[in-house]
């Protein structure tokens, strides 16, 4: 659970900044603030110089992808006061071709860290100086981390003995990946009504088929137990 | 032949105000001062380095990206494979982010072993950058000295979890199994012994005058220079900022151990080495200290949904067998929610981003290597330098590319 201290923080934060934040939560002891794509940079300055928040290190900066939602990308700033002995986790949301503006004027560090959030997952970011790609292959296509980017890629390089160079070939997979279906059967059934099955509890989540009407029944517990 | 003839431009007068145009150099990818695989691209005026650019990504594995494919158990080996230098540290983190998802608390005979292997994986890889340092600028005799004793501790490794590098001890909920007996007896005598090497090895580097000449006041950076690139660590402390994890965010048993936290005043090359030396002497203590304190009990938590039964169970109870077969094909699934966990590793703070939609497999998992920001630090460490001292800003910046490049 949160300390008073940073629950005093994030209520600090949010007075202070109550233009640009849109919220805050506790994740376990972890305060995550969400602002708005436009307004990082003067937040994250802010963090930085307040005298409450000192957060004075950027620690990390990465994307999240989340393919389902209409603003796809998450990209999550942590900082970290050393004085203040805190973190802090910032938050902003955007669209698939939405531009962040850079951090770098406010953290040095920002620089590698976006080139990383972009060569991963495609996020511009304005005004970064120096905004290439970092870990991918040079000439490297498509962004990796992307949810809808296969896990085994399109190409591979092999090293061709009659041109005397290294080619890329698209990727031919001599057995099929395995990816099992882990999750057990009967705790598959809980999200679903069997067929001649309506007049069972309709759980409580998943599959809102037609038998609605039963609303008494609706809050039955679904009863797959362990082992 | 003359070497006036041999030149094919005459006129070309040597000496007095000879223009030597700025070039740019390829340092690496194979390179024996480059740590792995570094490439450097460098701008250089003359002797001066006027820029410096590395290109890194060539050891990228994706390993961020394997692990959304893997359940939480499949992926904690490829921590190992990250900074291959200090494998425990960093299945650490990993482990303490599930467990805090989770839940989970790890008993204390557990908590007191992790904190063992933790500290001596930082000596490990103390004696790995401070001996490959001492080579990068000229002195070979601690590299062979200390390869020796790094030999020991890596056998300590093998001893407890049966591999020298790719441990896969830590586990969500505790460590796999107990140490053998004769474990401890053997590592306190190492602890004891140990010391004696450091005094050797330090009367070889600390007040050498190569070494010194190679060293002091390159690649000074100062505190608020530090905390803007992201620095932590002991690049971070050698920069005179008091700042370790293990004192201000204490974690596992860190707390009731006694032990101090060396800084550095000047924020060179040679006080990032001294910091490292006198870290040793620390993890030396503070491992004596778990090796007397550590209590009989449990070594990993008694939840079966997360640890698997003991195998002696698993011959006479079914409810064991289920556990242990549920456990080794779906895997535990841990609640949907997001963590930011970090541990002091050796090269600085490692820390997990993880974040989880309540499935058996992690929904993300950012990996945050110190040795990256401190790489990309190395611009501006290096300008103005000469090609000479790049080297040696390499050596103290501790860089494993296992952990950059993921």
């Amino acid at each position: 659970m949160p300390d008073d201290s940073l629950k005093d923080l994030a209520d600090y934060i949010s007075e202070k900044m109550e233009k640009y934040v849109t919220g805050h939560s506790f994740e376990k002891d972890e305060l995550v603030i969400s602002v708005k794509p436009d307004d990082i940079v003067a937040v994250l300055q802010f963090l930085r110089d307040d005298r409450e928040c000192e957060c004075t290190t950027l620690i990390d900066l990465c994307g999240v992808d989340y393919p389902e939602r209409p603003e796809r990308f998450e990209v999550v700033y942590c900082l970290l006061s050393i004085r203040q002995n805190h973190r802090v986790r910032v938050k902003i949301a955007i669209e698939e071709d939405q531009i962040v503006p850079t951090v770098t004027n406010v953290f040095s560090v920002a620089g590698w860290l976006e080139r990383e959030a972009w060569d991963m997952y495609g996020i511009l970011f304005a005004g970064n100086p120096d905004l290439r790609r970092i870990l991918t292959d040079y000439g490297f296509e498509g962004h990796p981390q992307r949810k809808d980017f296969p896990l085994t890629g399109y190409v591979e390089l092999r090293y061709d003995e009659e041109q005397k160079r290294v080619v890329y070939e698209p990727v031919t997979l001599t057995q099929d990946y395995r990816s099992f279906d882990y999750l057990s059967p009967w705790e598959g059934m809980t999200d679903m009504q069997i067929p001649g099955d309506e007049k069972a509890a309709v759980p409580p989540h998943g599959w809102k088929g037609p038998a609605k009407e039963n609303d008494e029944n609706a809050g039955g517990q679904d009863n797959a137990s362990e082992g | 032949m003359p070497l006036k003839d041999r030149i094919d431009t005459p006129d070309v007068v040597i000496g007095e105000e000879t223009q030597i145009k700025p070039f740019t150099m390829n340092f690496g990818p194979q390179h024996p001062a480059a740590h792995g695989v570094l490439r450097l691209v460098l701008e250089m005026e003359g002797e001066i380095v006027e820029r410096a650019d590395p290109h890194i990504g060539l050891l990228h594995r994706g390993t961020e990206k394997l692990i959304e494919y893997k359940t939480y158990t499949q992926a904690l080996p490829y921590f190992d494979r990250l900074d291959y230098v200090c494998p425990m540290n960093q299945e650490h983190a990993f482990a303490m982010a599930i467990e805090k998802l989770l839940g989970v608390t790890v008993p204390r005979r557990g908590q007191y072993i992790r904190v063992l292997f933790c500290e001596l994986g930082r000596v490990l890889n103390h004696i790995l950058n401070i001996t490959t340092f001492a080579l990068d600028v000229g002195a070979i005799t601690p590299a062979l000295w200390g390869f020796e004793e790094r030999e020991k501790g890596m056998e300590f490794y093998e001893r407890v979890c049966g591999a020298r590098l790719h441990a896969n001890y830590f586990r969500p909920g505790g460590v796999a199994q107990d140490m053998p007996a004769g474990l401890a007896e053997d590592m306190l005598d190492w602890c004891d012994s140990f010391p004696k090497f450091l005094v050797d090895l330090e009367s070889l580097l600390t007040e050498n005058r190569i070494f010194k000449q190679r060293t002091v006041d390159i690649g000074i950076v100062s505190p608020e220079d530090a905390q803007d690139w992201g620095f932590t660590g002991a690049m971070l402390r050698g920069s005179g900022i008091a700042w370790d994890l293990r004192k201000s965010q204490p974690y596992e048993v860190y707390d009731e151990l006694d032990f101090d936290i060396p800084i550095g005043k000047t924020g060179d090359c040679y006080a990032r080495y001294l910091v490292r030396m006198e870290e040793m002497y620390q993890s030396i203590n503070i491992m004596k200290q778990c090796l007397a304190k550590m209590p009989d009990g449990y070594v990993r938590s008694n939840d079966y949904k997360v640890t698997p039964p003991p195998r002696a169970e698993m011959k006479s109870s079914m409810e064991a067998l289920i556990h242990h077969f549920k456990l080794y094909t779906e895997g535990f699934h841990v609640p949907a929610g997001e963590t930011y966990t970090a541990v002091e590793a050796p090269k600085g703070e490692f820390g997990v981003y993880l974040v989880s939609d309540g499935t058996n497999k992690p929904y993300r998992c950012r990996i945050r290597a110190p040795g990256f920001p401190h790489l990309q630090a190395l611009d501006f460490m290096s300008r103005g330098h000469q090609l000479a001292d790049t080297v040696s800003i390499i050596g103290s910046l501790d860089i494993v590319f296992g952990e950059i490049d993921r």
